[in-house]
């Protein structure tokens, strides 16, 4: 899977969680979580949208590693087959 | 029309999910009413038979009207069909009392046939679905319809149309939390917790688990709630006509933000004797129709107490208002490392402030202290949770 690809999930997944933001104008080195007042549950069920979708899952230990857009993209595409 | 909040005068009839004849059992889904907080299905508590759909849907309607009613098991006459509220929250109306015309002939709004889609975007777009010509199959109105009319309204806007659901939103917010200061004499008692134990139990638990079933740290806290008041009942209850109601059983109102702004508390049933897993998966389920405005009536007005957890917005301490007629609220902040003194000993520890906000009508600091007391100690038994 292409870090393209493994970005359109990511994102795909954000814009569930938080149908309202323009993910457009999500920087990569933002702070994802704050950038889009994502908050421990919604997080949790983004990472099990990405395991359904990559058959990733990220352990607790791991969150994190998923900061930024940059950083979850590295961090899938690494892992993802 | 039952009352789903402490300042609900009316809701909107929106659709019938039952037809006359139709068997019913306590806990049915039977209609959904619009209100404030958005579209919340109706259950009913009662065995029987629905007799009469009394009302067309569409139709705003005050709290206590009779909408239909319902035989029940081997009864004869028509019985109101009551609706799964607190007892006394509601006046009903009899079904002589209403005006007979709505009765007999119910000339009222047309039955609006629309998309689940179309009305949940006219709802959060504040556009009025009765007043719409459907394009959709066999007229219905469709999700496009709507849009057109937001699009209408944008170049023209009407004046009196019906406020958008997060004014409308914030405006029961107000009203419940306006009652609730001037008639709640509030105390406010605080601890920190110590949630190094608590967080390395739940760690553990949780990499022995998939993804699915992983817990949050907030599912101890509500369960961890549930345990004290087990020791301290006194908190878990309602004021009502001037004395204490204590409930048995704990239905703890779980505070949700709404992404686009306002806050709903739908209530986590039983979490007393549920097991961490079940509170976890009851969040599964109810977070997510909460953010969409799919909750059920009793979930609107069972809550016993009140749990809102700010400590996600980085907030050390939450001194909350309480929900009318509950008489607590705990708030929880950020579990964050501070320093902590034990044993004549300095060390680092994930520490939570936890706040009781109290109804001093109900209980009195000692009662509040114990109860604070007992959270602590319960939480740091986590397996035990």
């Amino acid at each position: 899977m292409t870090e393209g690809q493994v970005k359109d999930v990511i994102l795909k997944g954000l814009s569930k969680i938080a149908p309202e933001a323009d993910l457009n104008t999500l920087a990569p080195d933002e702070n994802v979580r704050e950038a889009l007042d994502i908050d421990s549950y919604d997080f949790l069920s983004f990472l099990i949208g990405l395991s359904d979708e990559l058959g990733i899952e990220v352990p607790e230990a791991d969150y994190g590693k998923l900061r930024t857009l940059r950083n979850m993209i590295n961090y899938l595409a690494a892992r993802a087959k | 029309m039952p009352s789903l909040g402490a300042d609900m005068e009316a809701g909107i009839l929106v659709e019938w999910r039952v037809r006359s004849g139709d068997r019913v059992k306590r806990g049915d889904i039977i209609a959904e009413v619009e209100t404030d907080k958005g579209l919340i299905e109706i259950e009913v508590f009662e065995d029987g038979v629905v007799d009469q759909l009394l009302i067309e849907p569409g139709k705003k309607l005050p709290v206590g009207t009779v909408l239909a009613t319902i035989l029940g098991e081997g009864a004869l006459p028509a019985a109101p069909l009551t609706p799964m509220v607190p007892p006394g929250t509601i006046e009903r109306a009899r079904v002589s009392e209403m005006p007979r015309g709505e009765i007999a002939a119910p000339p009222g709004p047309r039955r609006v046939r629309a998309s689940p889609l179309a009305r949940k975007l006219a709802e959060e777009l504040g556009i009025d679905i009765s007043a719409l010509q459907g394009t959709g199959p066999g007229g219905a109105i469709d999700r496009e319809d709507v849009e057109r009319a937001a699009a209408e309204r944008k170049a023209a806007p009407v004046a009196g149309r019906v406020p958008e659901l997060p004014i409308r939103m914030r405006r029961a917010i107000a009203a419940a939390m306006a009652r609730s200061n001037r008639e709640i004499p509030h105390y406010y008692l605080e601890t920190r917790i110590d949630m190094s134990r608590p967080l390395r139990w739940l760690d553990s638990e949780n990499q022995k688990r998939s993804i699915r079933e992983r817990i949050l740290p907030a599912v101890l806290l509500i369960k961890g709630v549930a345990r004290a008041l087990a020791d301290v009942p006194e908190l878990n209850g309602y004021w009502k006509d001037d004395q204490l109601q204590k409930m048995e059983a704990v239905h703890a109102g779980f505070a949700i933000s709404i992404r686009r702004g306002g806050l709903i508390v739908p209530a986590i049933h039983d979490v007393h004797r549920r097991s961490l897993d079940e509170i976890m998966a009851a969040l599964h389920d109810l977070i997510p129709r909460a953010r969409s405005g799919r909750l059920r009536s009793s979930e609107m007005v069972d809550g016993t107490i009140t749990i809102t957890n700010l400590g996600e917005l980085g907030v050390e301490g939450v001194c909350g208002v309480i929900y009318p007629p509950q008489v607590a609220l705990v708030g929880f902040g950020k579990i964050s490392e501070q320093p902590w003194a034990e044993n004549g000993m300095l060390g680092v520890r994930p520490v939570l402030r936890a706040t009781l906000a109290a109804d001093h009508r109900a209980t009195d600091g000692n009662q509040g202290a114990q109860f604070l007391d007992s959270l602590n100690r319960h939480l740091q038994e986590a397996d035990k949770l």
